[in-house]
């Protein structure tokens, strides 16, 4: 019998399970065959930082979250359609995020008294009318799976490994989606084991038959392609895309790339995705701590590599004093932190932006940097090549703040170009740079650049430049140690001096402010873009102006944001802290700034958005 | 960018370079150690030492930590950076592993490379990246007024230990072997012909060499290596160690070192055993075991009976080189950042 197909123009998938239930590979195979569809797309992976937290535990639930449409979209969604639940813990913990009406696909196998008293379910909940409002399928997943691998040599245990891609056969069914991606991706991962693959097929194709057959899903959903601009697209995400970034950020300049590194959660990815590019002249070296890493990344600078060193929260602390040297010594450096909860090991696999102040202040001493955040998952390979920009022109450490959420999270991606990314050629500094009185020539390493005030970058192995550099003050142009009072304070305002001059090199901030009329800016950065963005669409929607604008620069601001700043009645700034940025903007601008903060280690919801800033709205 | 990356390890300067002298590597800074500064010789006899080396000047690097010693770096004529306390060693790593056509030099004492820095030191070490550290050892802290430090001897009266210190000492050579060093040596400021044996041998090494050098700091810790220098005691109380010879010191031969009943070394009188009994030093043994008796051979406290001289070289490849391998493996792939960007999965719009 062909079933109903009924015409979405968007749809919210959460699937939950156990950490061991693989349900983060089963949300990235679902959105693989999403993207691979045409559908714009946003995920949010949500794990616990244990590898195999306490089974059938609320603390060890996995969810991958995929929000996918017809049309442009900007967030991974507040609230899903459908919940994929694979034990009653799973249940538990995201049924508050579920609204009624949606559909529910619990595997009542795992809904033993025992698995739901764990999590505190008296009675069963699929038996008694808690779920009433819910449009609820109970499938016996599990055994299902196993009856369908009964051909295999497998023990019991092995084949429940399966229930996950009968699930995954199964959505893929509800949603039209292909499974050849999936069936490529299996047959690669298991090539050697070809008992296990075929098992994970079997299981995948009778989750996509049960569908086609049972009753219990009368319809099918479908939801069309987006209209997105014209070119190649992947999906990616944030760790990817900044990895590639640095790549591409290093061909560009003409340099190789050293990553100096320390595992962390959740910047680890760099880490792997970098050392898998040695083809490129990627040198990765995985030190012995955070400290090391930076030390590294700071000595390869000195040779003459783009130097670059990937952390989270916790490992800047360990960097701090390294990345003052970076600032003493003005040599090119990349600092990659990707946010996490804290402070100290606080939430390390969620996400949030609490160290923006750590970037602008965390060092001894007067000793300013450049900082800048990604938007998107996408974006942050944009980002990537901007601090290199930065990083290389202007003999400076960058702080580039990702955050968990866009490191994890992932989009569709239109793939540049590569020709027409950005020439970041560097030329390293092979003559001497000074005239004396009498005419002769010399070296000089502190010898400015007059319009970007950047010290020359000679590398070691340049014959007749054999110069010293240290953490130590130094005399201005001679760069000879120096304790000299006038000497240093005119050393600290260069410093400083040639920060603020990054605002001559990048654009004014761009306000979307459609009708013009608008009294309120909503001002963001980083990762918050999505659910701003989201937020202000459906503000609009109902006729309601709202402007909006998001900084990639923060520090330096780009130069009209005072300007843009006291345009305004009422500027609402929104950050995952408690109000880092609205501190820096009203210290510097002397304006009132409407904070609103979350810290709960998920990233903004556009309907509590949506709500602050038409509550802002109302009492202008 | 080829230059960087295709560059192998260092070899000397083309034939037709100028040959350089011991001026030629004094820069023009004021030198600002105490007088009387132990430091004082080892520049000397560093600066004397490094045209042998026949690298041209711009192809050196001395990267130091914090301390008297890290000064070290102003004085000489080459590339150098004075970076941060006990980070030298890490620095290095990231200079000499992206440039093997450099020479790279770590200058620390007993406080920047054995408290503040004692990982970085030993992780270096197990690595055998391509560095001679120069590891300054005045047992103290000079450039905070003198405190102890992690090679001071226990219940040394200082300005933080007024009832003596309660640290057990490290002797940095058996650390260093610890950490699977290659390269293991020791030599004393003053002595500047044995200093420069050992520093062409830490050149020539491929890998990591450590150097330890005995260097007295007149003011806070004074006269601290007296023993092994004065001449009335220094030939019963060092041992000059001699590749293939058998050990035996003393100003008339009379000390001998012998296996003892545990498997180590000892120190026995050359005229109650038989020569047989005497051990040949061999510094390219495959096991650490001869190398660290050697170094047990020492009084923690007094230093008596001292080894000096190369304790192990050995070969074994470099972080260097083995990273170079994997990189030329890797360039083998083709470098196509546009196919890189594109991945496996694209779909078009």
């Amino acid at each position: 019998m062909a079933k109903e197909t009924v015409q979405l123009d968007r749809v919210i998938i959460r699937f939950a399970g156990d950490s061991g239930d693989g349900m983060q590979l089963t949300g990235d195979q679902f959105t693989s065959e999403t993207a691979r569809f045409g559908n714009d797309l946003s995920t949010l992976p949500d794990f616990p930082a244990e590898i195999r937290a306490p089974a059938g535990t609320l603390p060890g639930v996995s969810a991958f979250q995929l929000h996918f449409a017809d049309h442009d979209i900007m967030t991974p969604g507040d609230a899903p359609n459908v919940l994929v639940a694979m034990n009653p813990a799973a249940l538990k913990a995201n049924i508050g995020d579920v609204p009624r009406g949606a559909d529910i696909i619990v595997n009542t196998d795992e809904f033993t008294s025992r698995a739901m008293t764990k999590v505190g379910y008296e009675q069963s909940p699929l038996e008694d009318d808690s779920l009433e409002s819910y449009n609820v399928h109970p499938i016996a997943l599990t055994s299902l799976t196993v009856e369908a691998l009964k051909e295999f040599d497998l023990t019991k245990k092995e084949a429940e490994r399966s229930k996950n891609m009968f699930s995954l056969g199964l959505l893929c069914w509800l949603y039209d989606r292909n499974i050849e991606g999936t069936e490529t991706f299996l047959k690669e991962k298991f090539a050697k084991k070809p008992e296990i693959l075929g098992a994970n097929l079997a299981a995948l194709h009778a989750g996509w038959n049960y569908g086609e057959t049972t009753e219990d899903f009368s319809v099918r959903y479908e939801v069309k392609p987006a209209k997105l601009t014209h070119g190649k697209y992947r999906n990616i995400s944030g760790n990817l895309a900044l990895a590639l970034g640095l790549v591409a950020a290093s061909q560009r300049a003409g340099i190789p790339l050293y990553l100096g590194s320390y595992p962390i959660t959740p910047a680890s990815d760099l880490l792997h995705e970098l050392s898998r590019h040695k083809e490129f002249g990627v040198r990765s070296f995985q030190a012995e701590d955070e400290i090391a890493a930076i030390g590294a990344a700071i000595g390869a600078s000195y040779g003459g590599s783009l130097g670059v060193t990937t952390t989270s929260g916790p490992g800047v602390a360990l960097k701090s004093e390294a990345i003052g040297l970076g600032v003493a010594i003005e040599i090119p450096l990349i600092v990659i932190d990707v946010q996490r909860g804290g402070p100290s090991t606080g939430l390390p696999t969620k996400t949030e932006q609490a160290d923006l102040l750590q970037a602008m202040f965390g060092r001894n001493g007067e000793a300013p940097v450049a900082i800048i955040a990604p938007q998107s998952p996408a974006d942050c390979f944009d980002a990537a090549l901007e601090a290199t920009r930065i990083a290389t022109t202007y003999r400076t450490p960058v702080f580039l703040l990702s955050d968990g959420y866009l490191a994890n999270g992932s989009e569709p991606w239109n793939i540049p170009d590569v020709d027409s990314l950005p020439d970041l050629t560097v030329e390293f500094t092979t003559e001497p740079n000074w005239t004396n009185e009498d005419g002769s020539k010399e070296f000089m390493p502190f010898a400015r650049d007059p319009e970007t005030l950047a010290r020359p970058w000679a590398i070691p192995g340049t014959p007749g430049l054999e110069h010293r550099i240290g953490g130590i003050e130094k005399a201005d142009i001679t760069g000879h140690i120096s304790y000299n009072p006038e000497n240093h304070d005119k050393m600290v305002r260069l410093r400083q001096a040639k920060i603020d001059g990054i605002a001559d090199s990048i654009p004014n901030l761009k306000v979307d402010d459609p009708s013009g009329e608008a009294k309120v800016l909503v001002l963001g950065w980083g990762s918050t873009y999505g659910p701003i963005g989201a937020a202000c669409r459906r503000i609009r929607r109902e006729g309601g102006q709202i402007a909006q604008a998001h900084l990639r620069h923060l520090n330096p601001f780009p130069k009209n944001l005072g300007e843009v700043l006291a345009s305004y009645d009422k500027v609402i700034v929104p950050e995952m802290n408690l109000g880092q940025l609205a501190l820096l903007l009203r210290g510097k601008f002397l304006v009132d700034i409407e904070s609103y903060t979350q810290v709960s280690g998920m990233p903004f919801k556009a309907a509590q958005l949506e709500e602050a800033i038409k509550e802002v709205i109302a009492n202008v | 960018m080829s230059d960087i990356v295709d560059s192998q390890i260092a070899e000397g300067a083309a034939p037709d370079a100028p040959k350089l002298t011991m001026k030629d590597f004094k820069s023009d800074q004021e030198v600002r150690w105490c007088p009387g500064c132990g430091d004082y010789a080892i520049l000397s006899t560093v600066q004397s030492f490094l045209p042998s080396l026949g690298i041209p000047r711009e192809n050196i690097c001395f990267v130091s930590g914090i301390g008297c010693s890290s000064r070290f770096p102003y004085y000489l004529t080459t590339y150098g950076m004075h970076s941060i306390h006990g980070r030298a060693p890490t620095i290095a790593t990231g200079l000499s592993t992206s440039r093997n056509d450099l020479s790279v030099w770590v200058v620390t004492g007993d406080g920047d490379a054995l408290s503040i820095g004692g990982n970085h030191l030993i992780h270096a070490i197990r690595r055998n990246v391509n560095l001679k550290i120069l590891l300054f050892n005045n047992r103290i802290y000079g450039l905070t007024k003198g405190q102890y430090s992690p090679t001071s001897e226990l219940g040394k009266i200082t300005k933080s230990t007024p009832m003596g210190s309660l640290d057990y000492p490290f002797n940095p050579l058996s650390l260093a072997l610890g950490a699977e060093a290659t390269f293991v040596a020791r030599t004393i400021d003053t002595d500047r012909k044995h200093m420069t044996s050992v520093l062409e041998a830490a050149a020539k090494h491929e890998g990591t060499a450590i150097v330890e050098i005995y260097q007295n700091c007149n003011i806070f810790n004074d006269n601290a290596f007296d023993l092994l220098k004065n001449p009335e005691t220094k030939g019963d109380e060092v041992i000059d160690l001699k590749q293939g010879e058998p050990i035996v010191f003393g100003t008339e031969g009379e000390h001998c070192v012998v296996r003892d009943e545990f498997g180590g070394l000892e120190v026995a009188k050359t005229a109650e055993v038989n020569q047989a009994e005497i051990v040949v030093h061999d510094a390219h043994l495959p096991t650490t075991a001869h190398a660290f008796s050697l170094t047990r051979l020492s009084d923690p406290e007094t230093l008596h009976h001292t080894p000096i001289g190369v304790l192990r070289s050995v070969e074994r490849p470099s972080y260097n080189r083995l990273m170079n391998d994997q990189m030329e493996r890797a360039s083998e792939k083709p470098a196509d950042l546009q196919a890189l960007l594109a991945g496996t999965d694209t779909w078009d719009v």
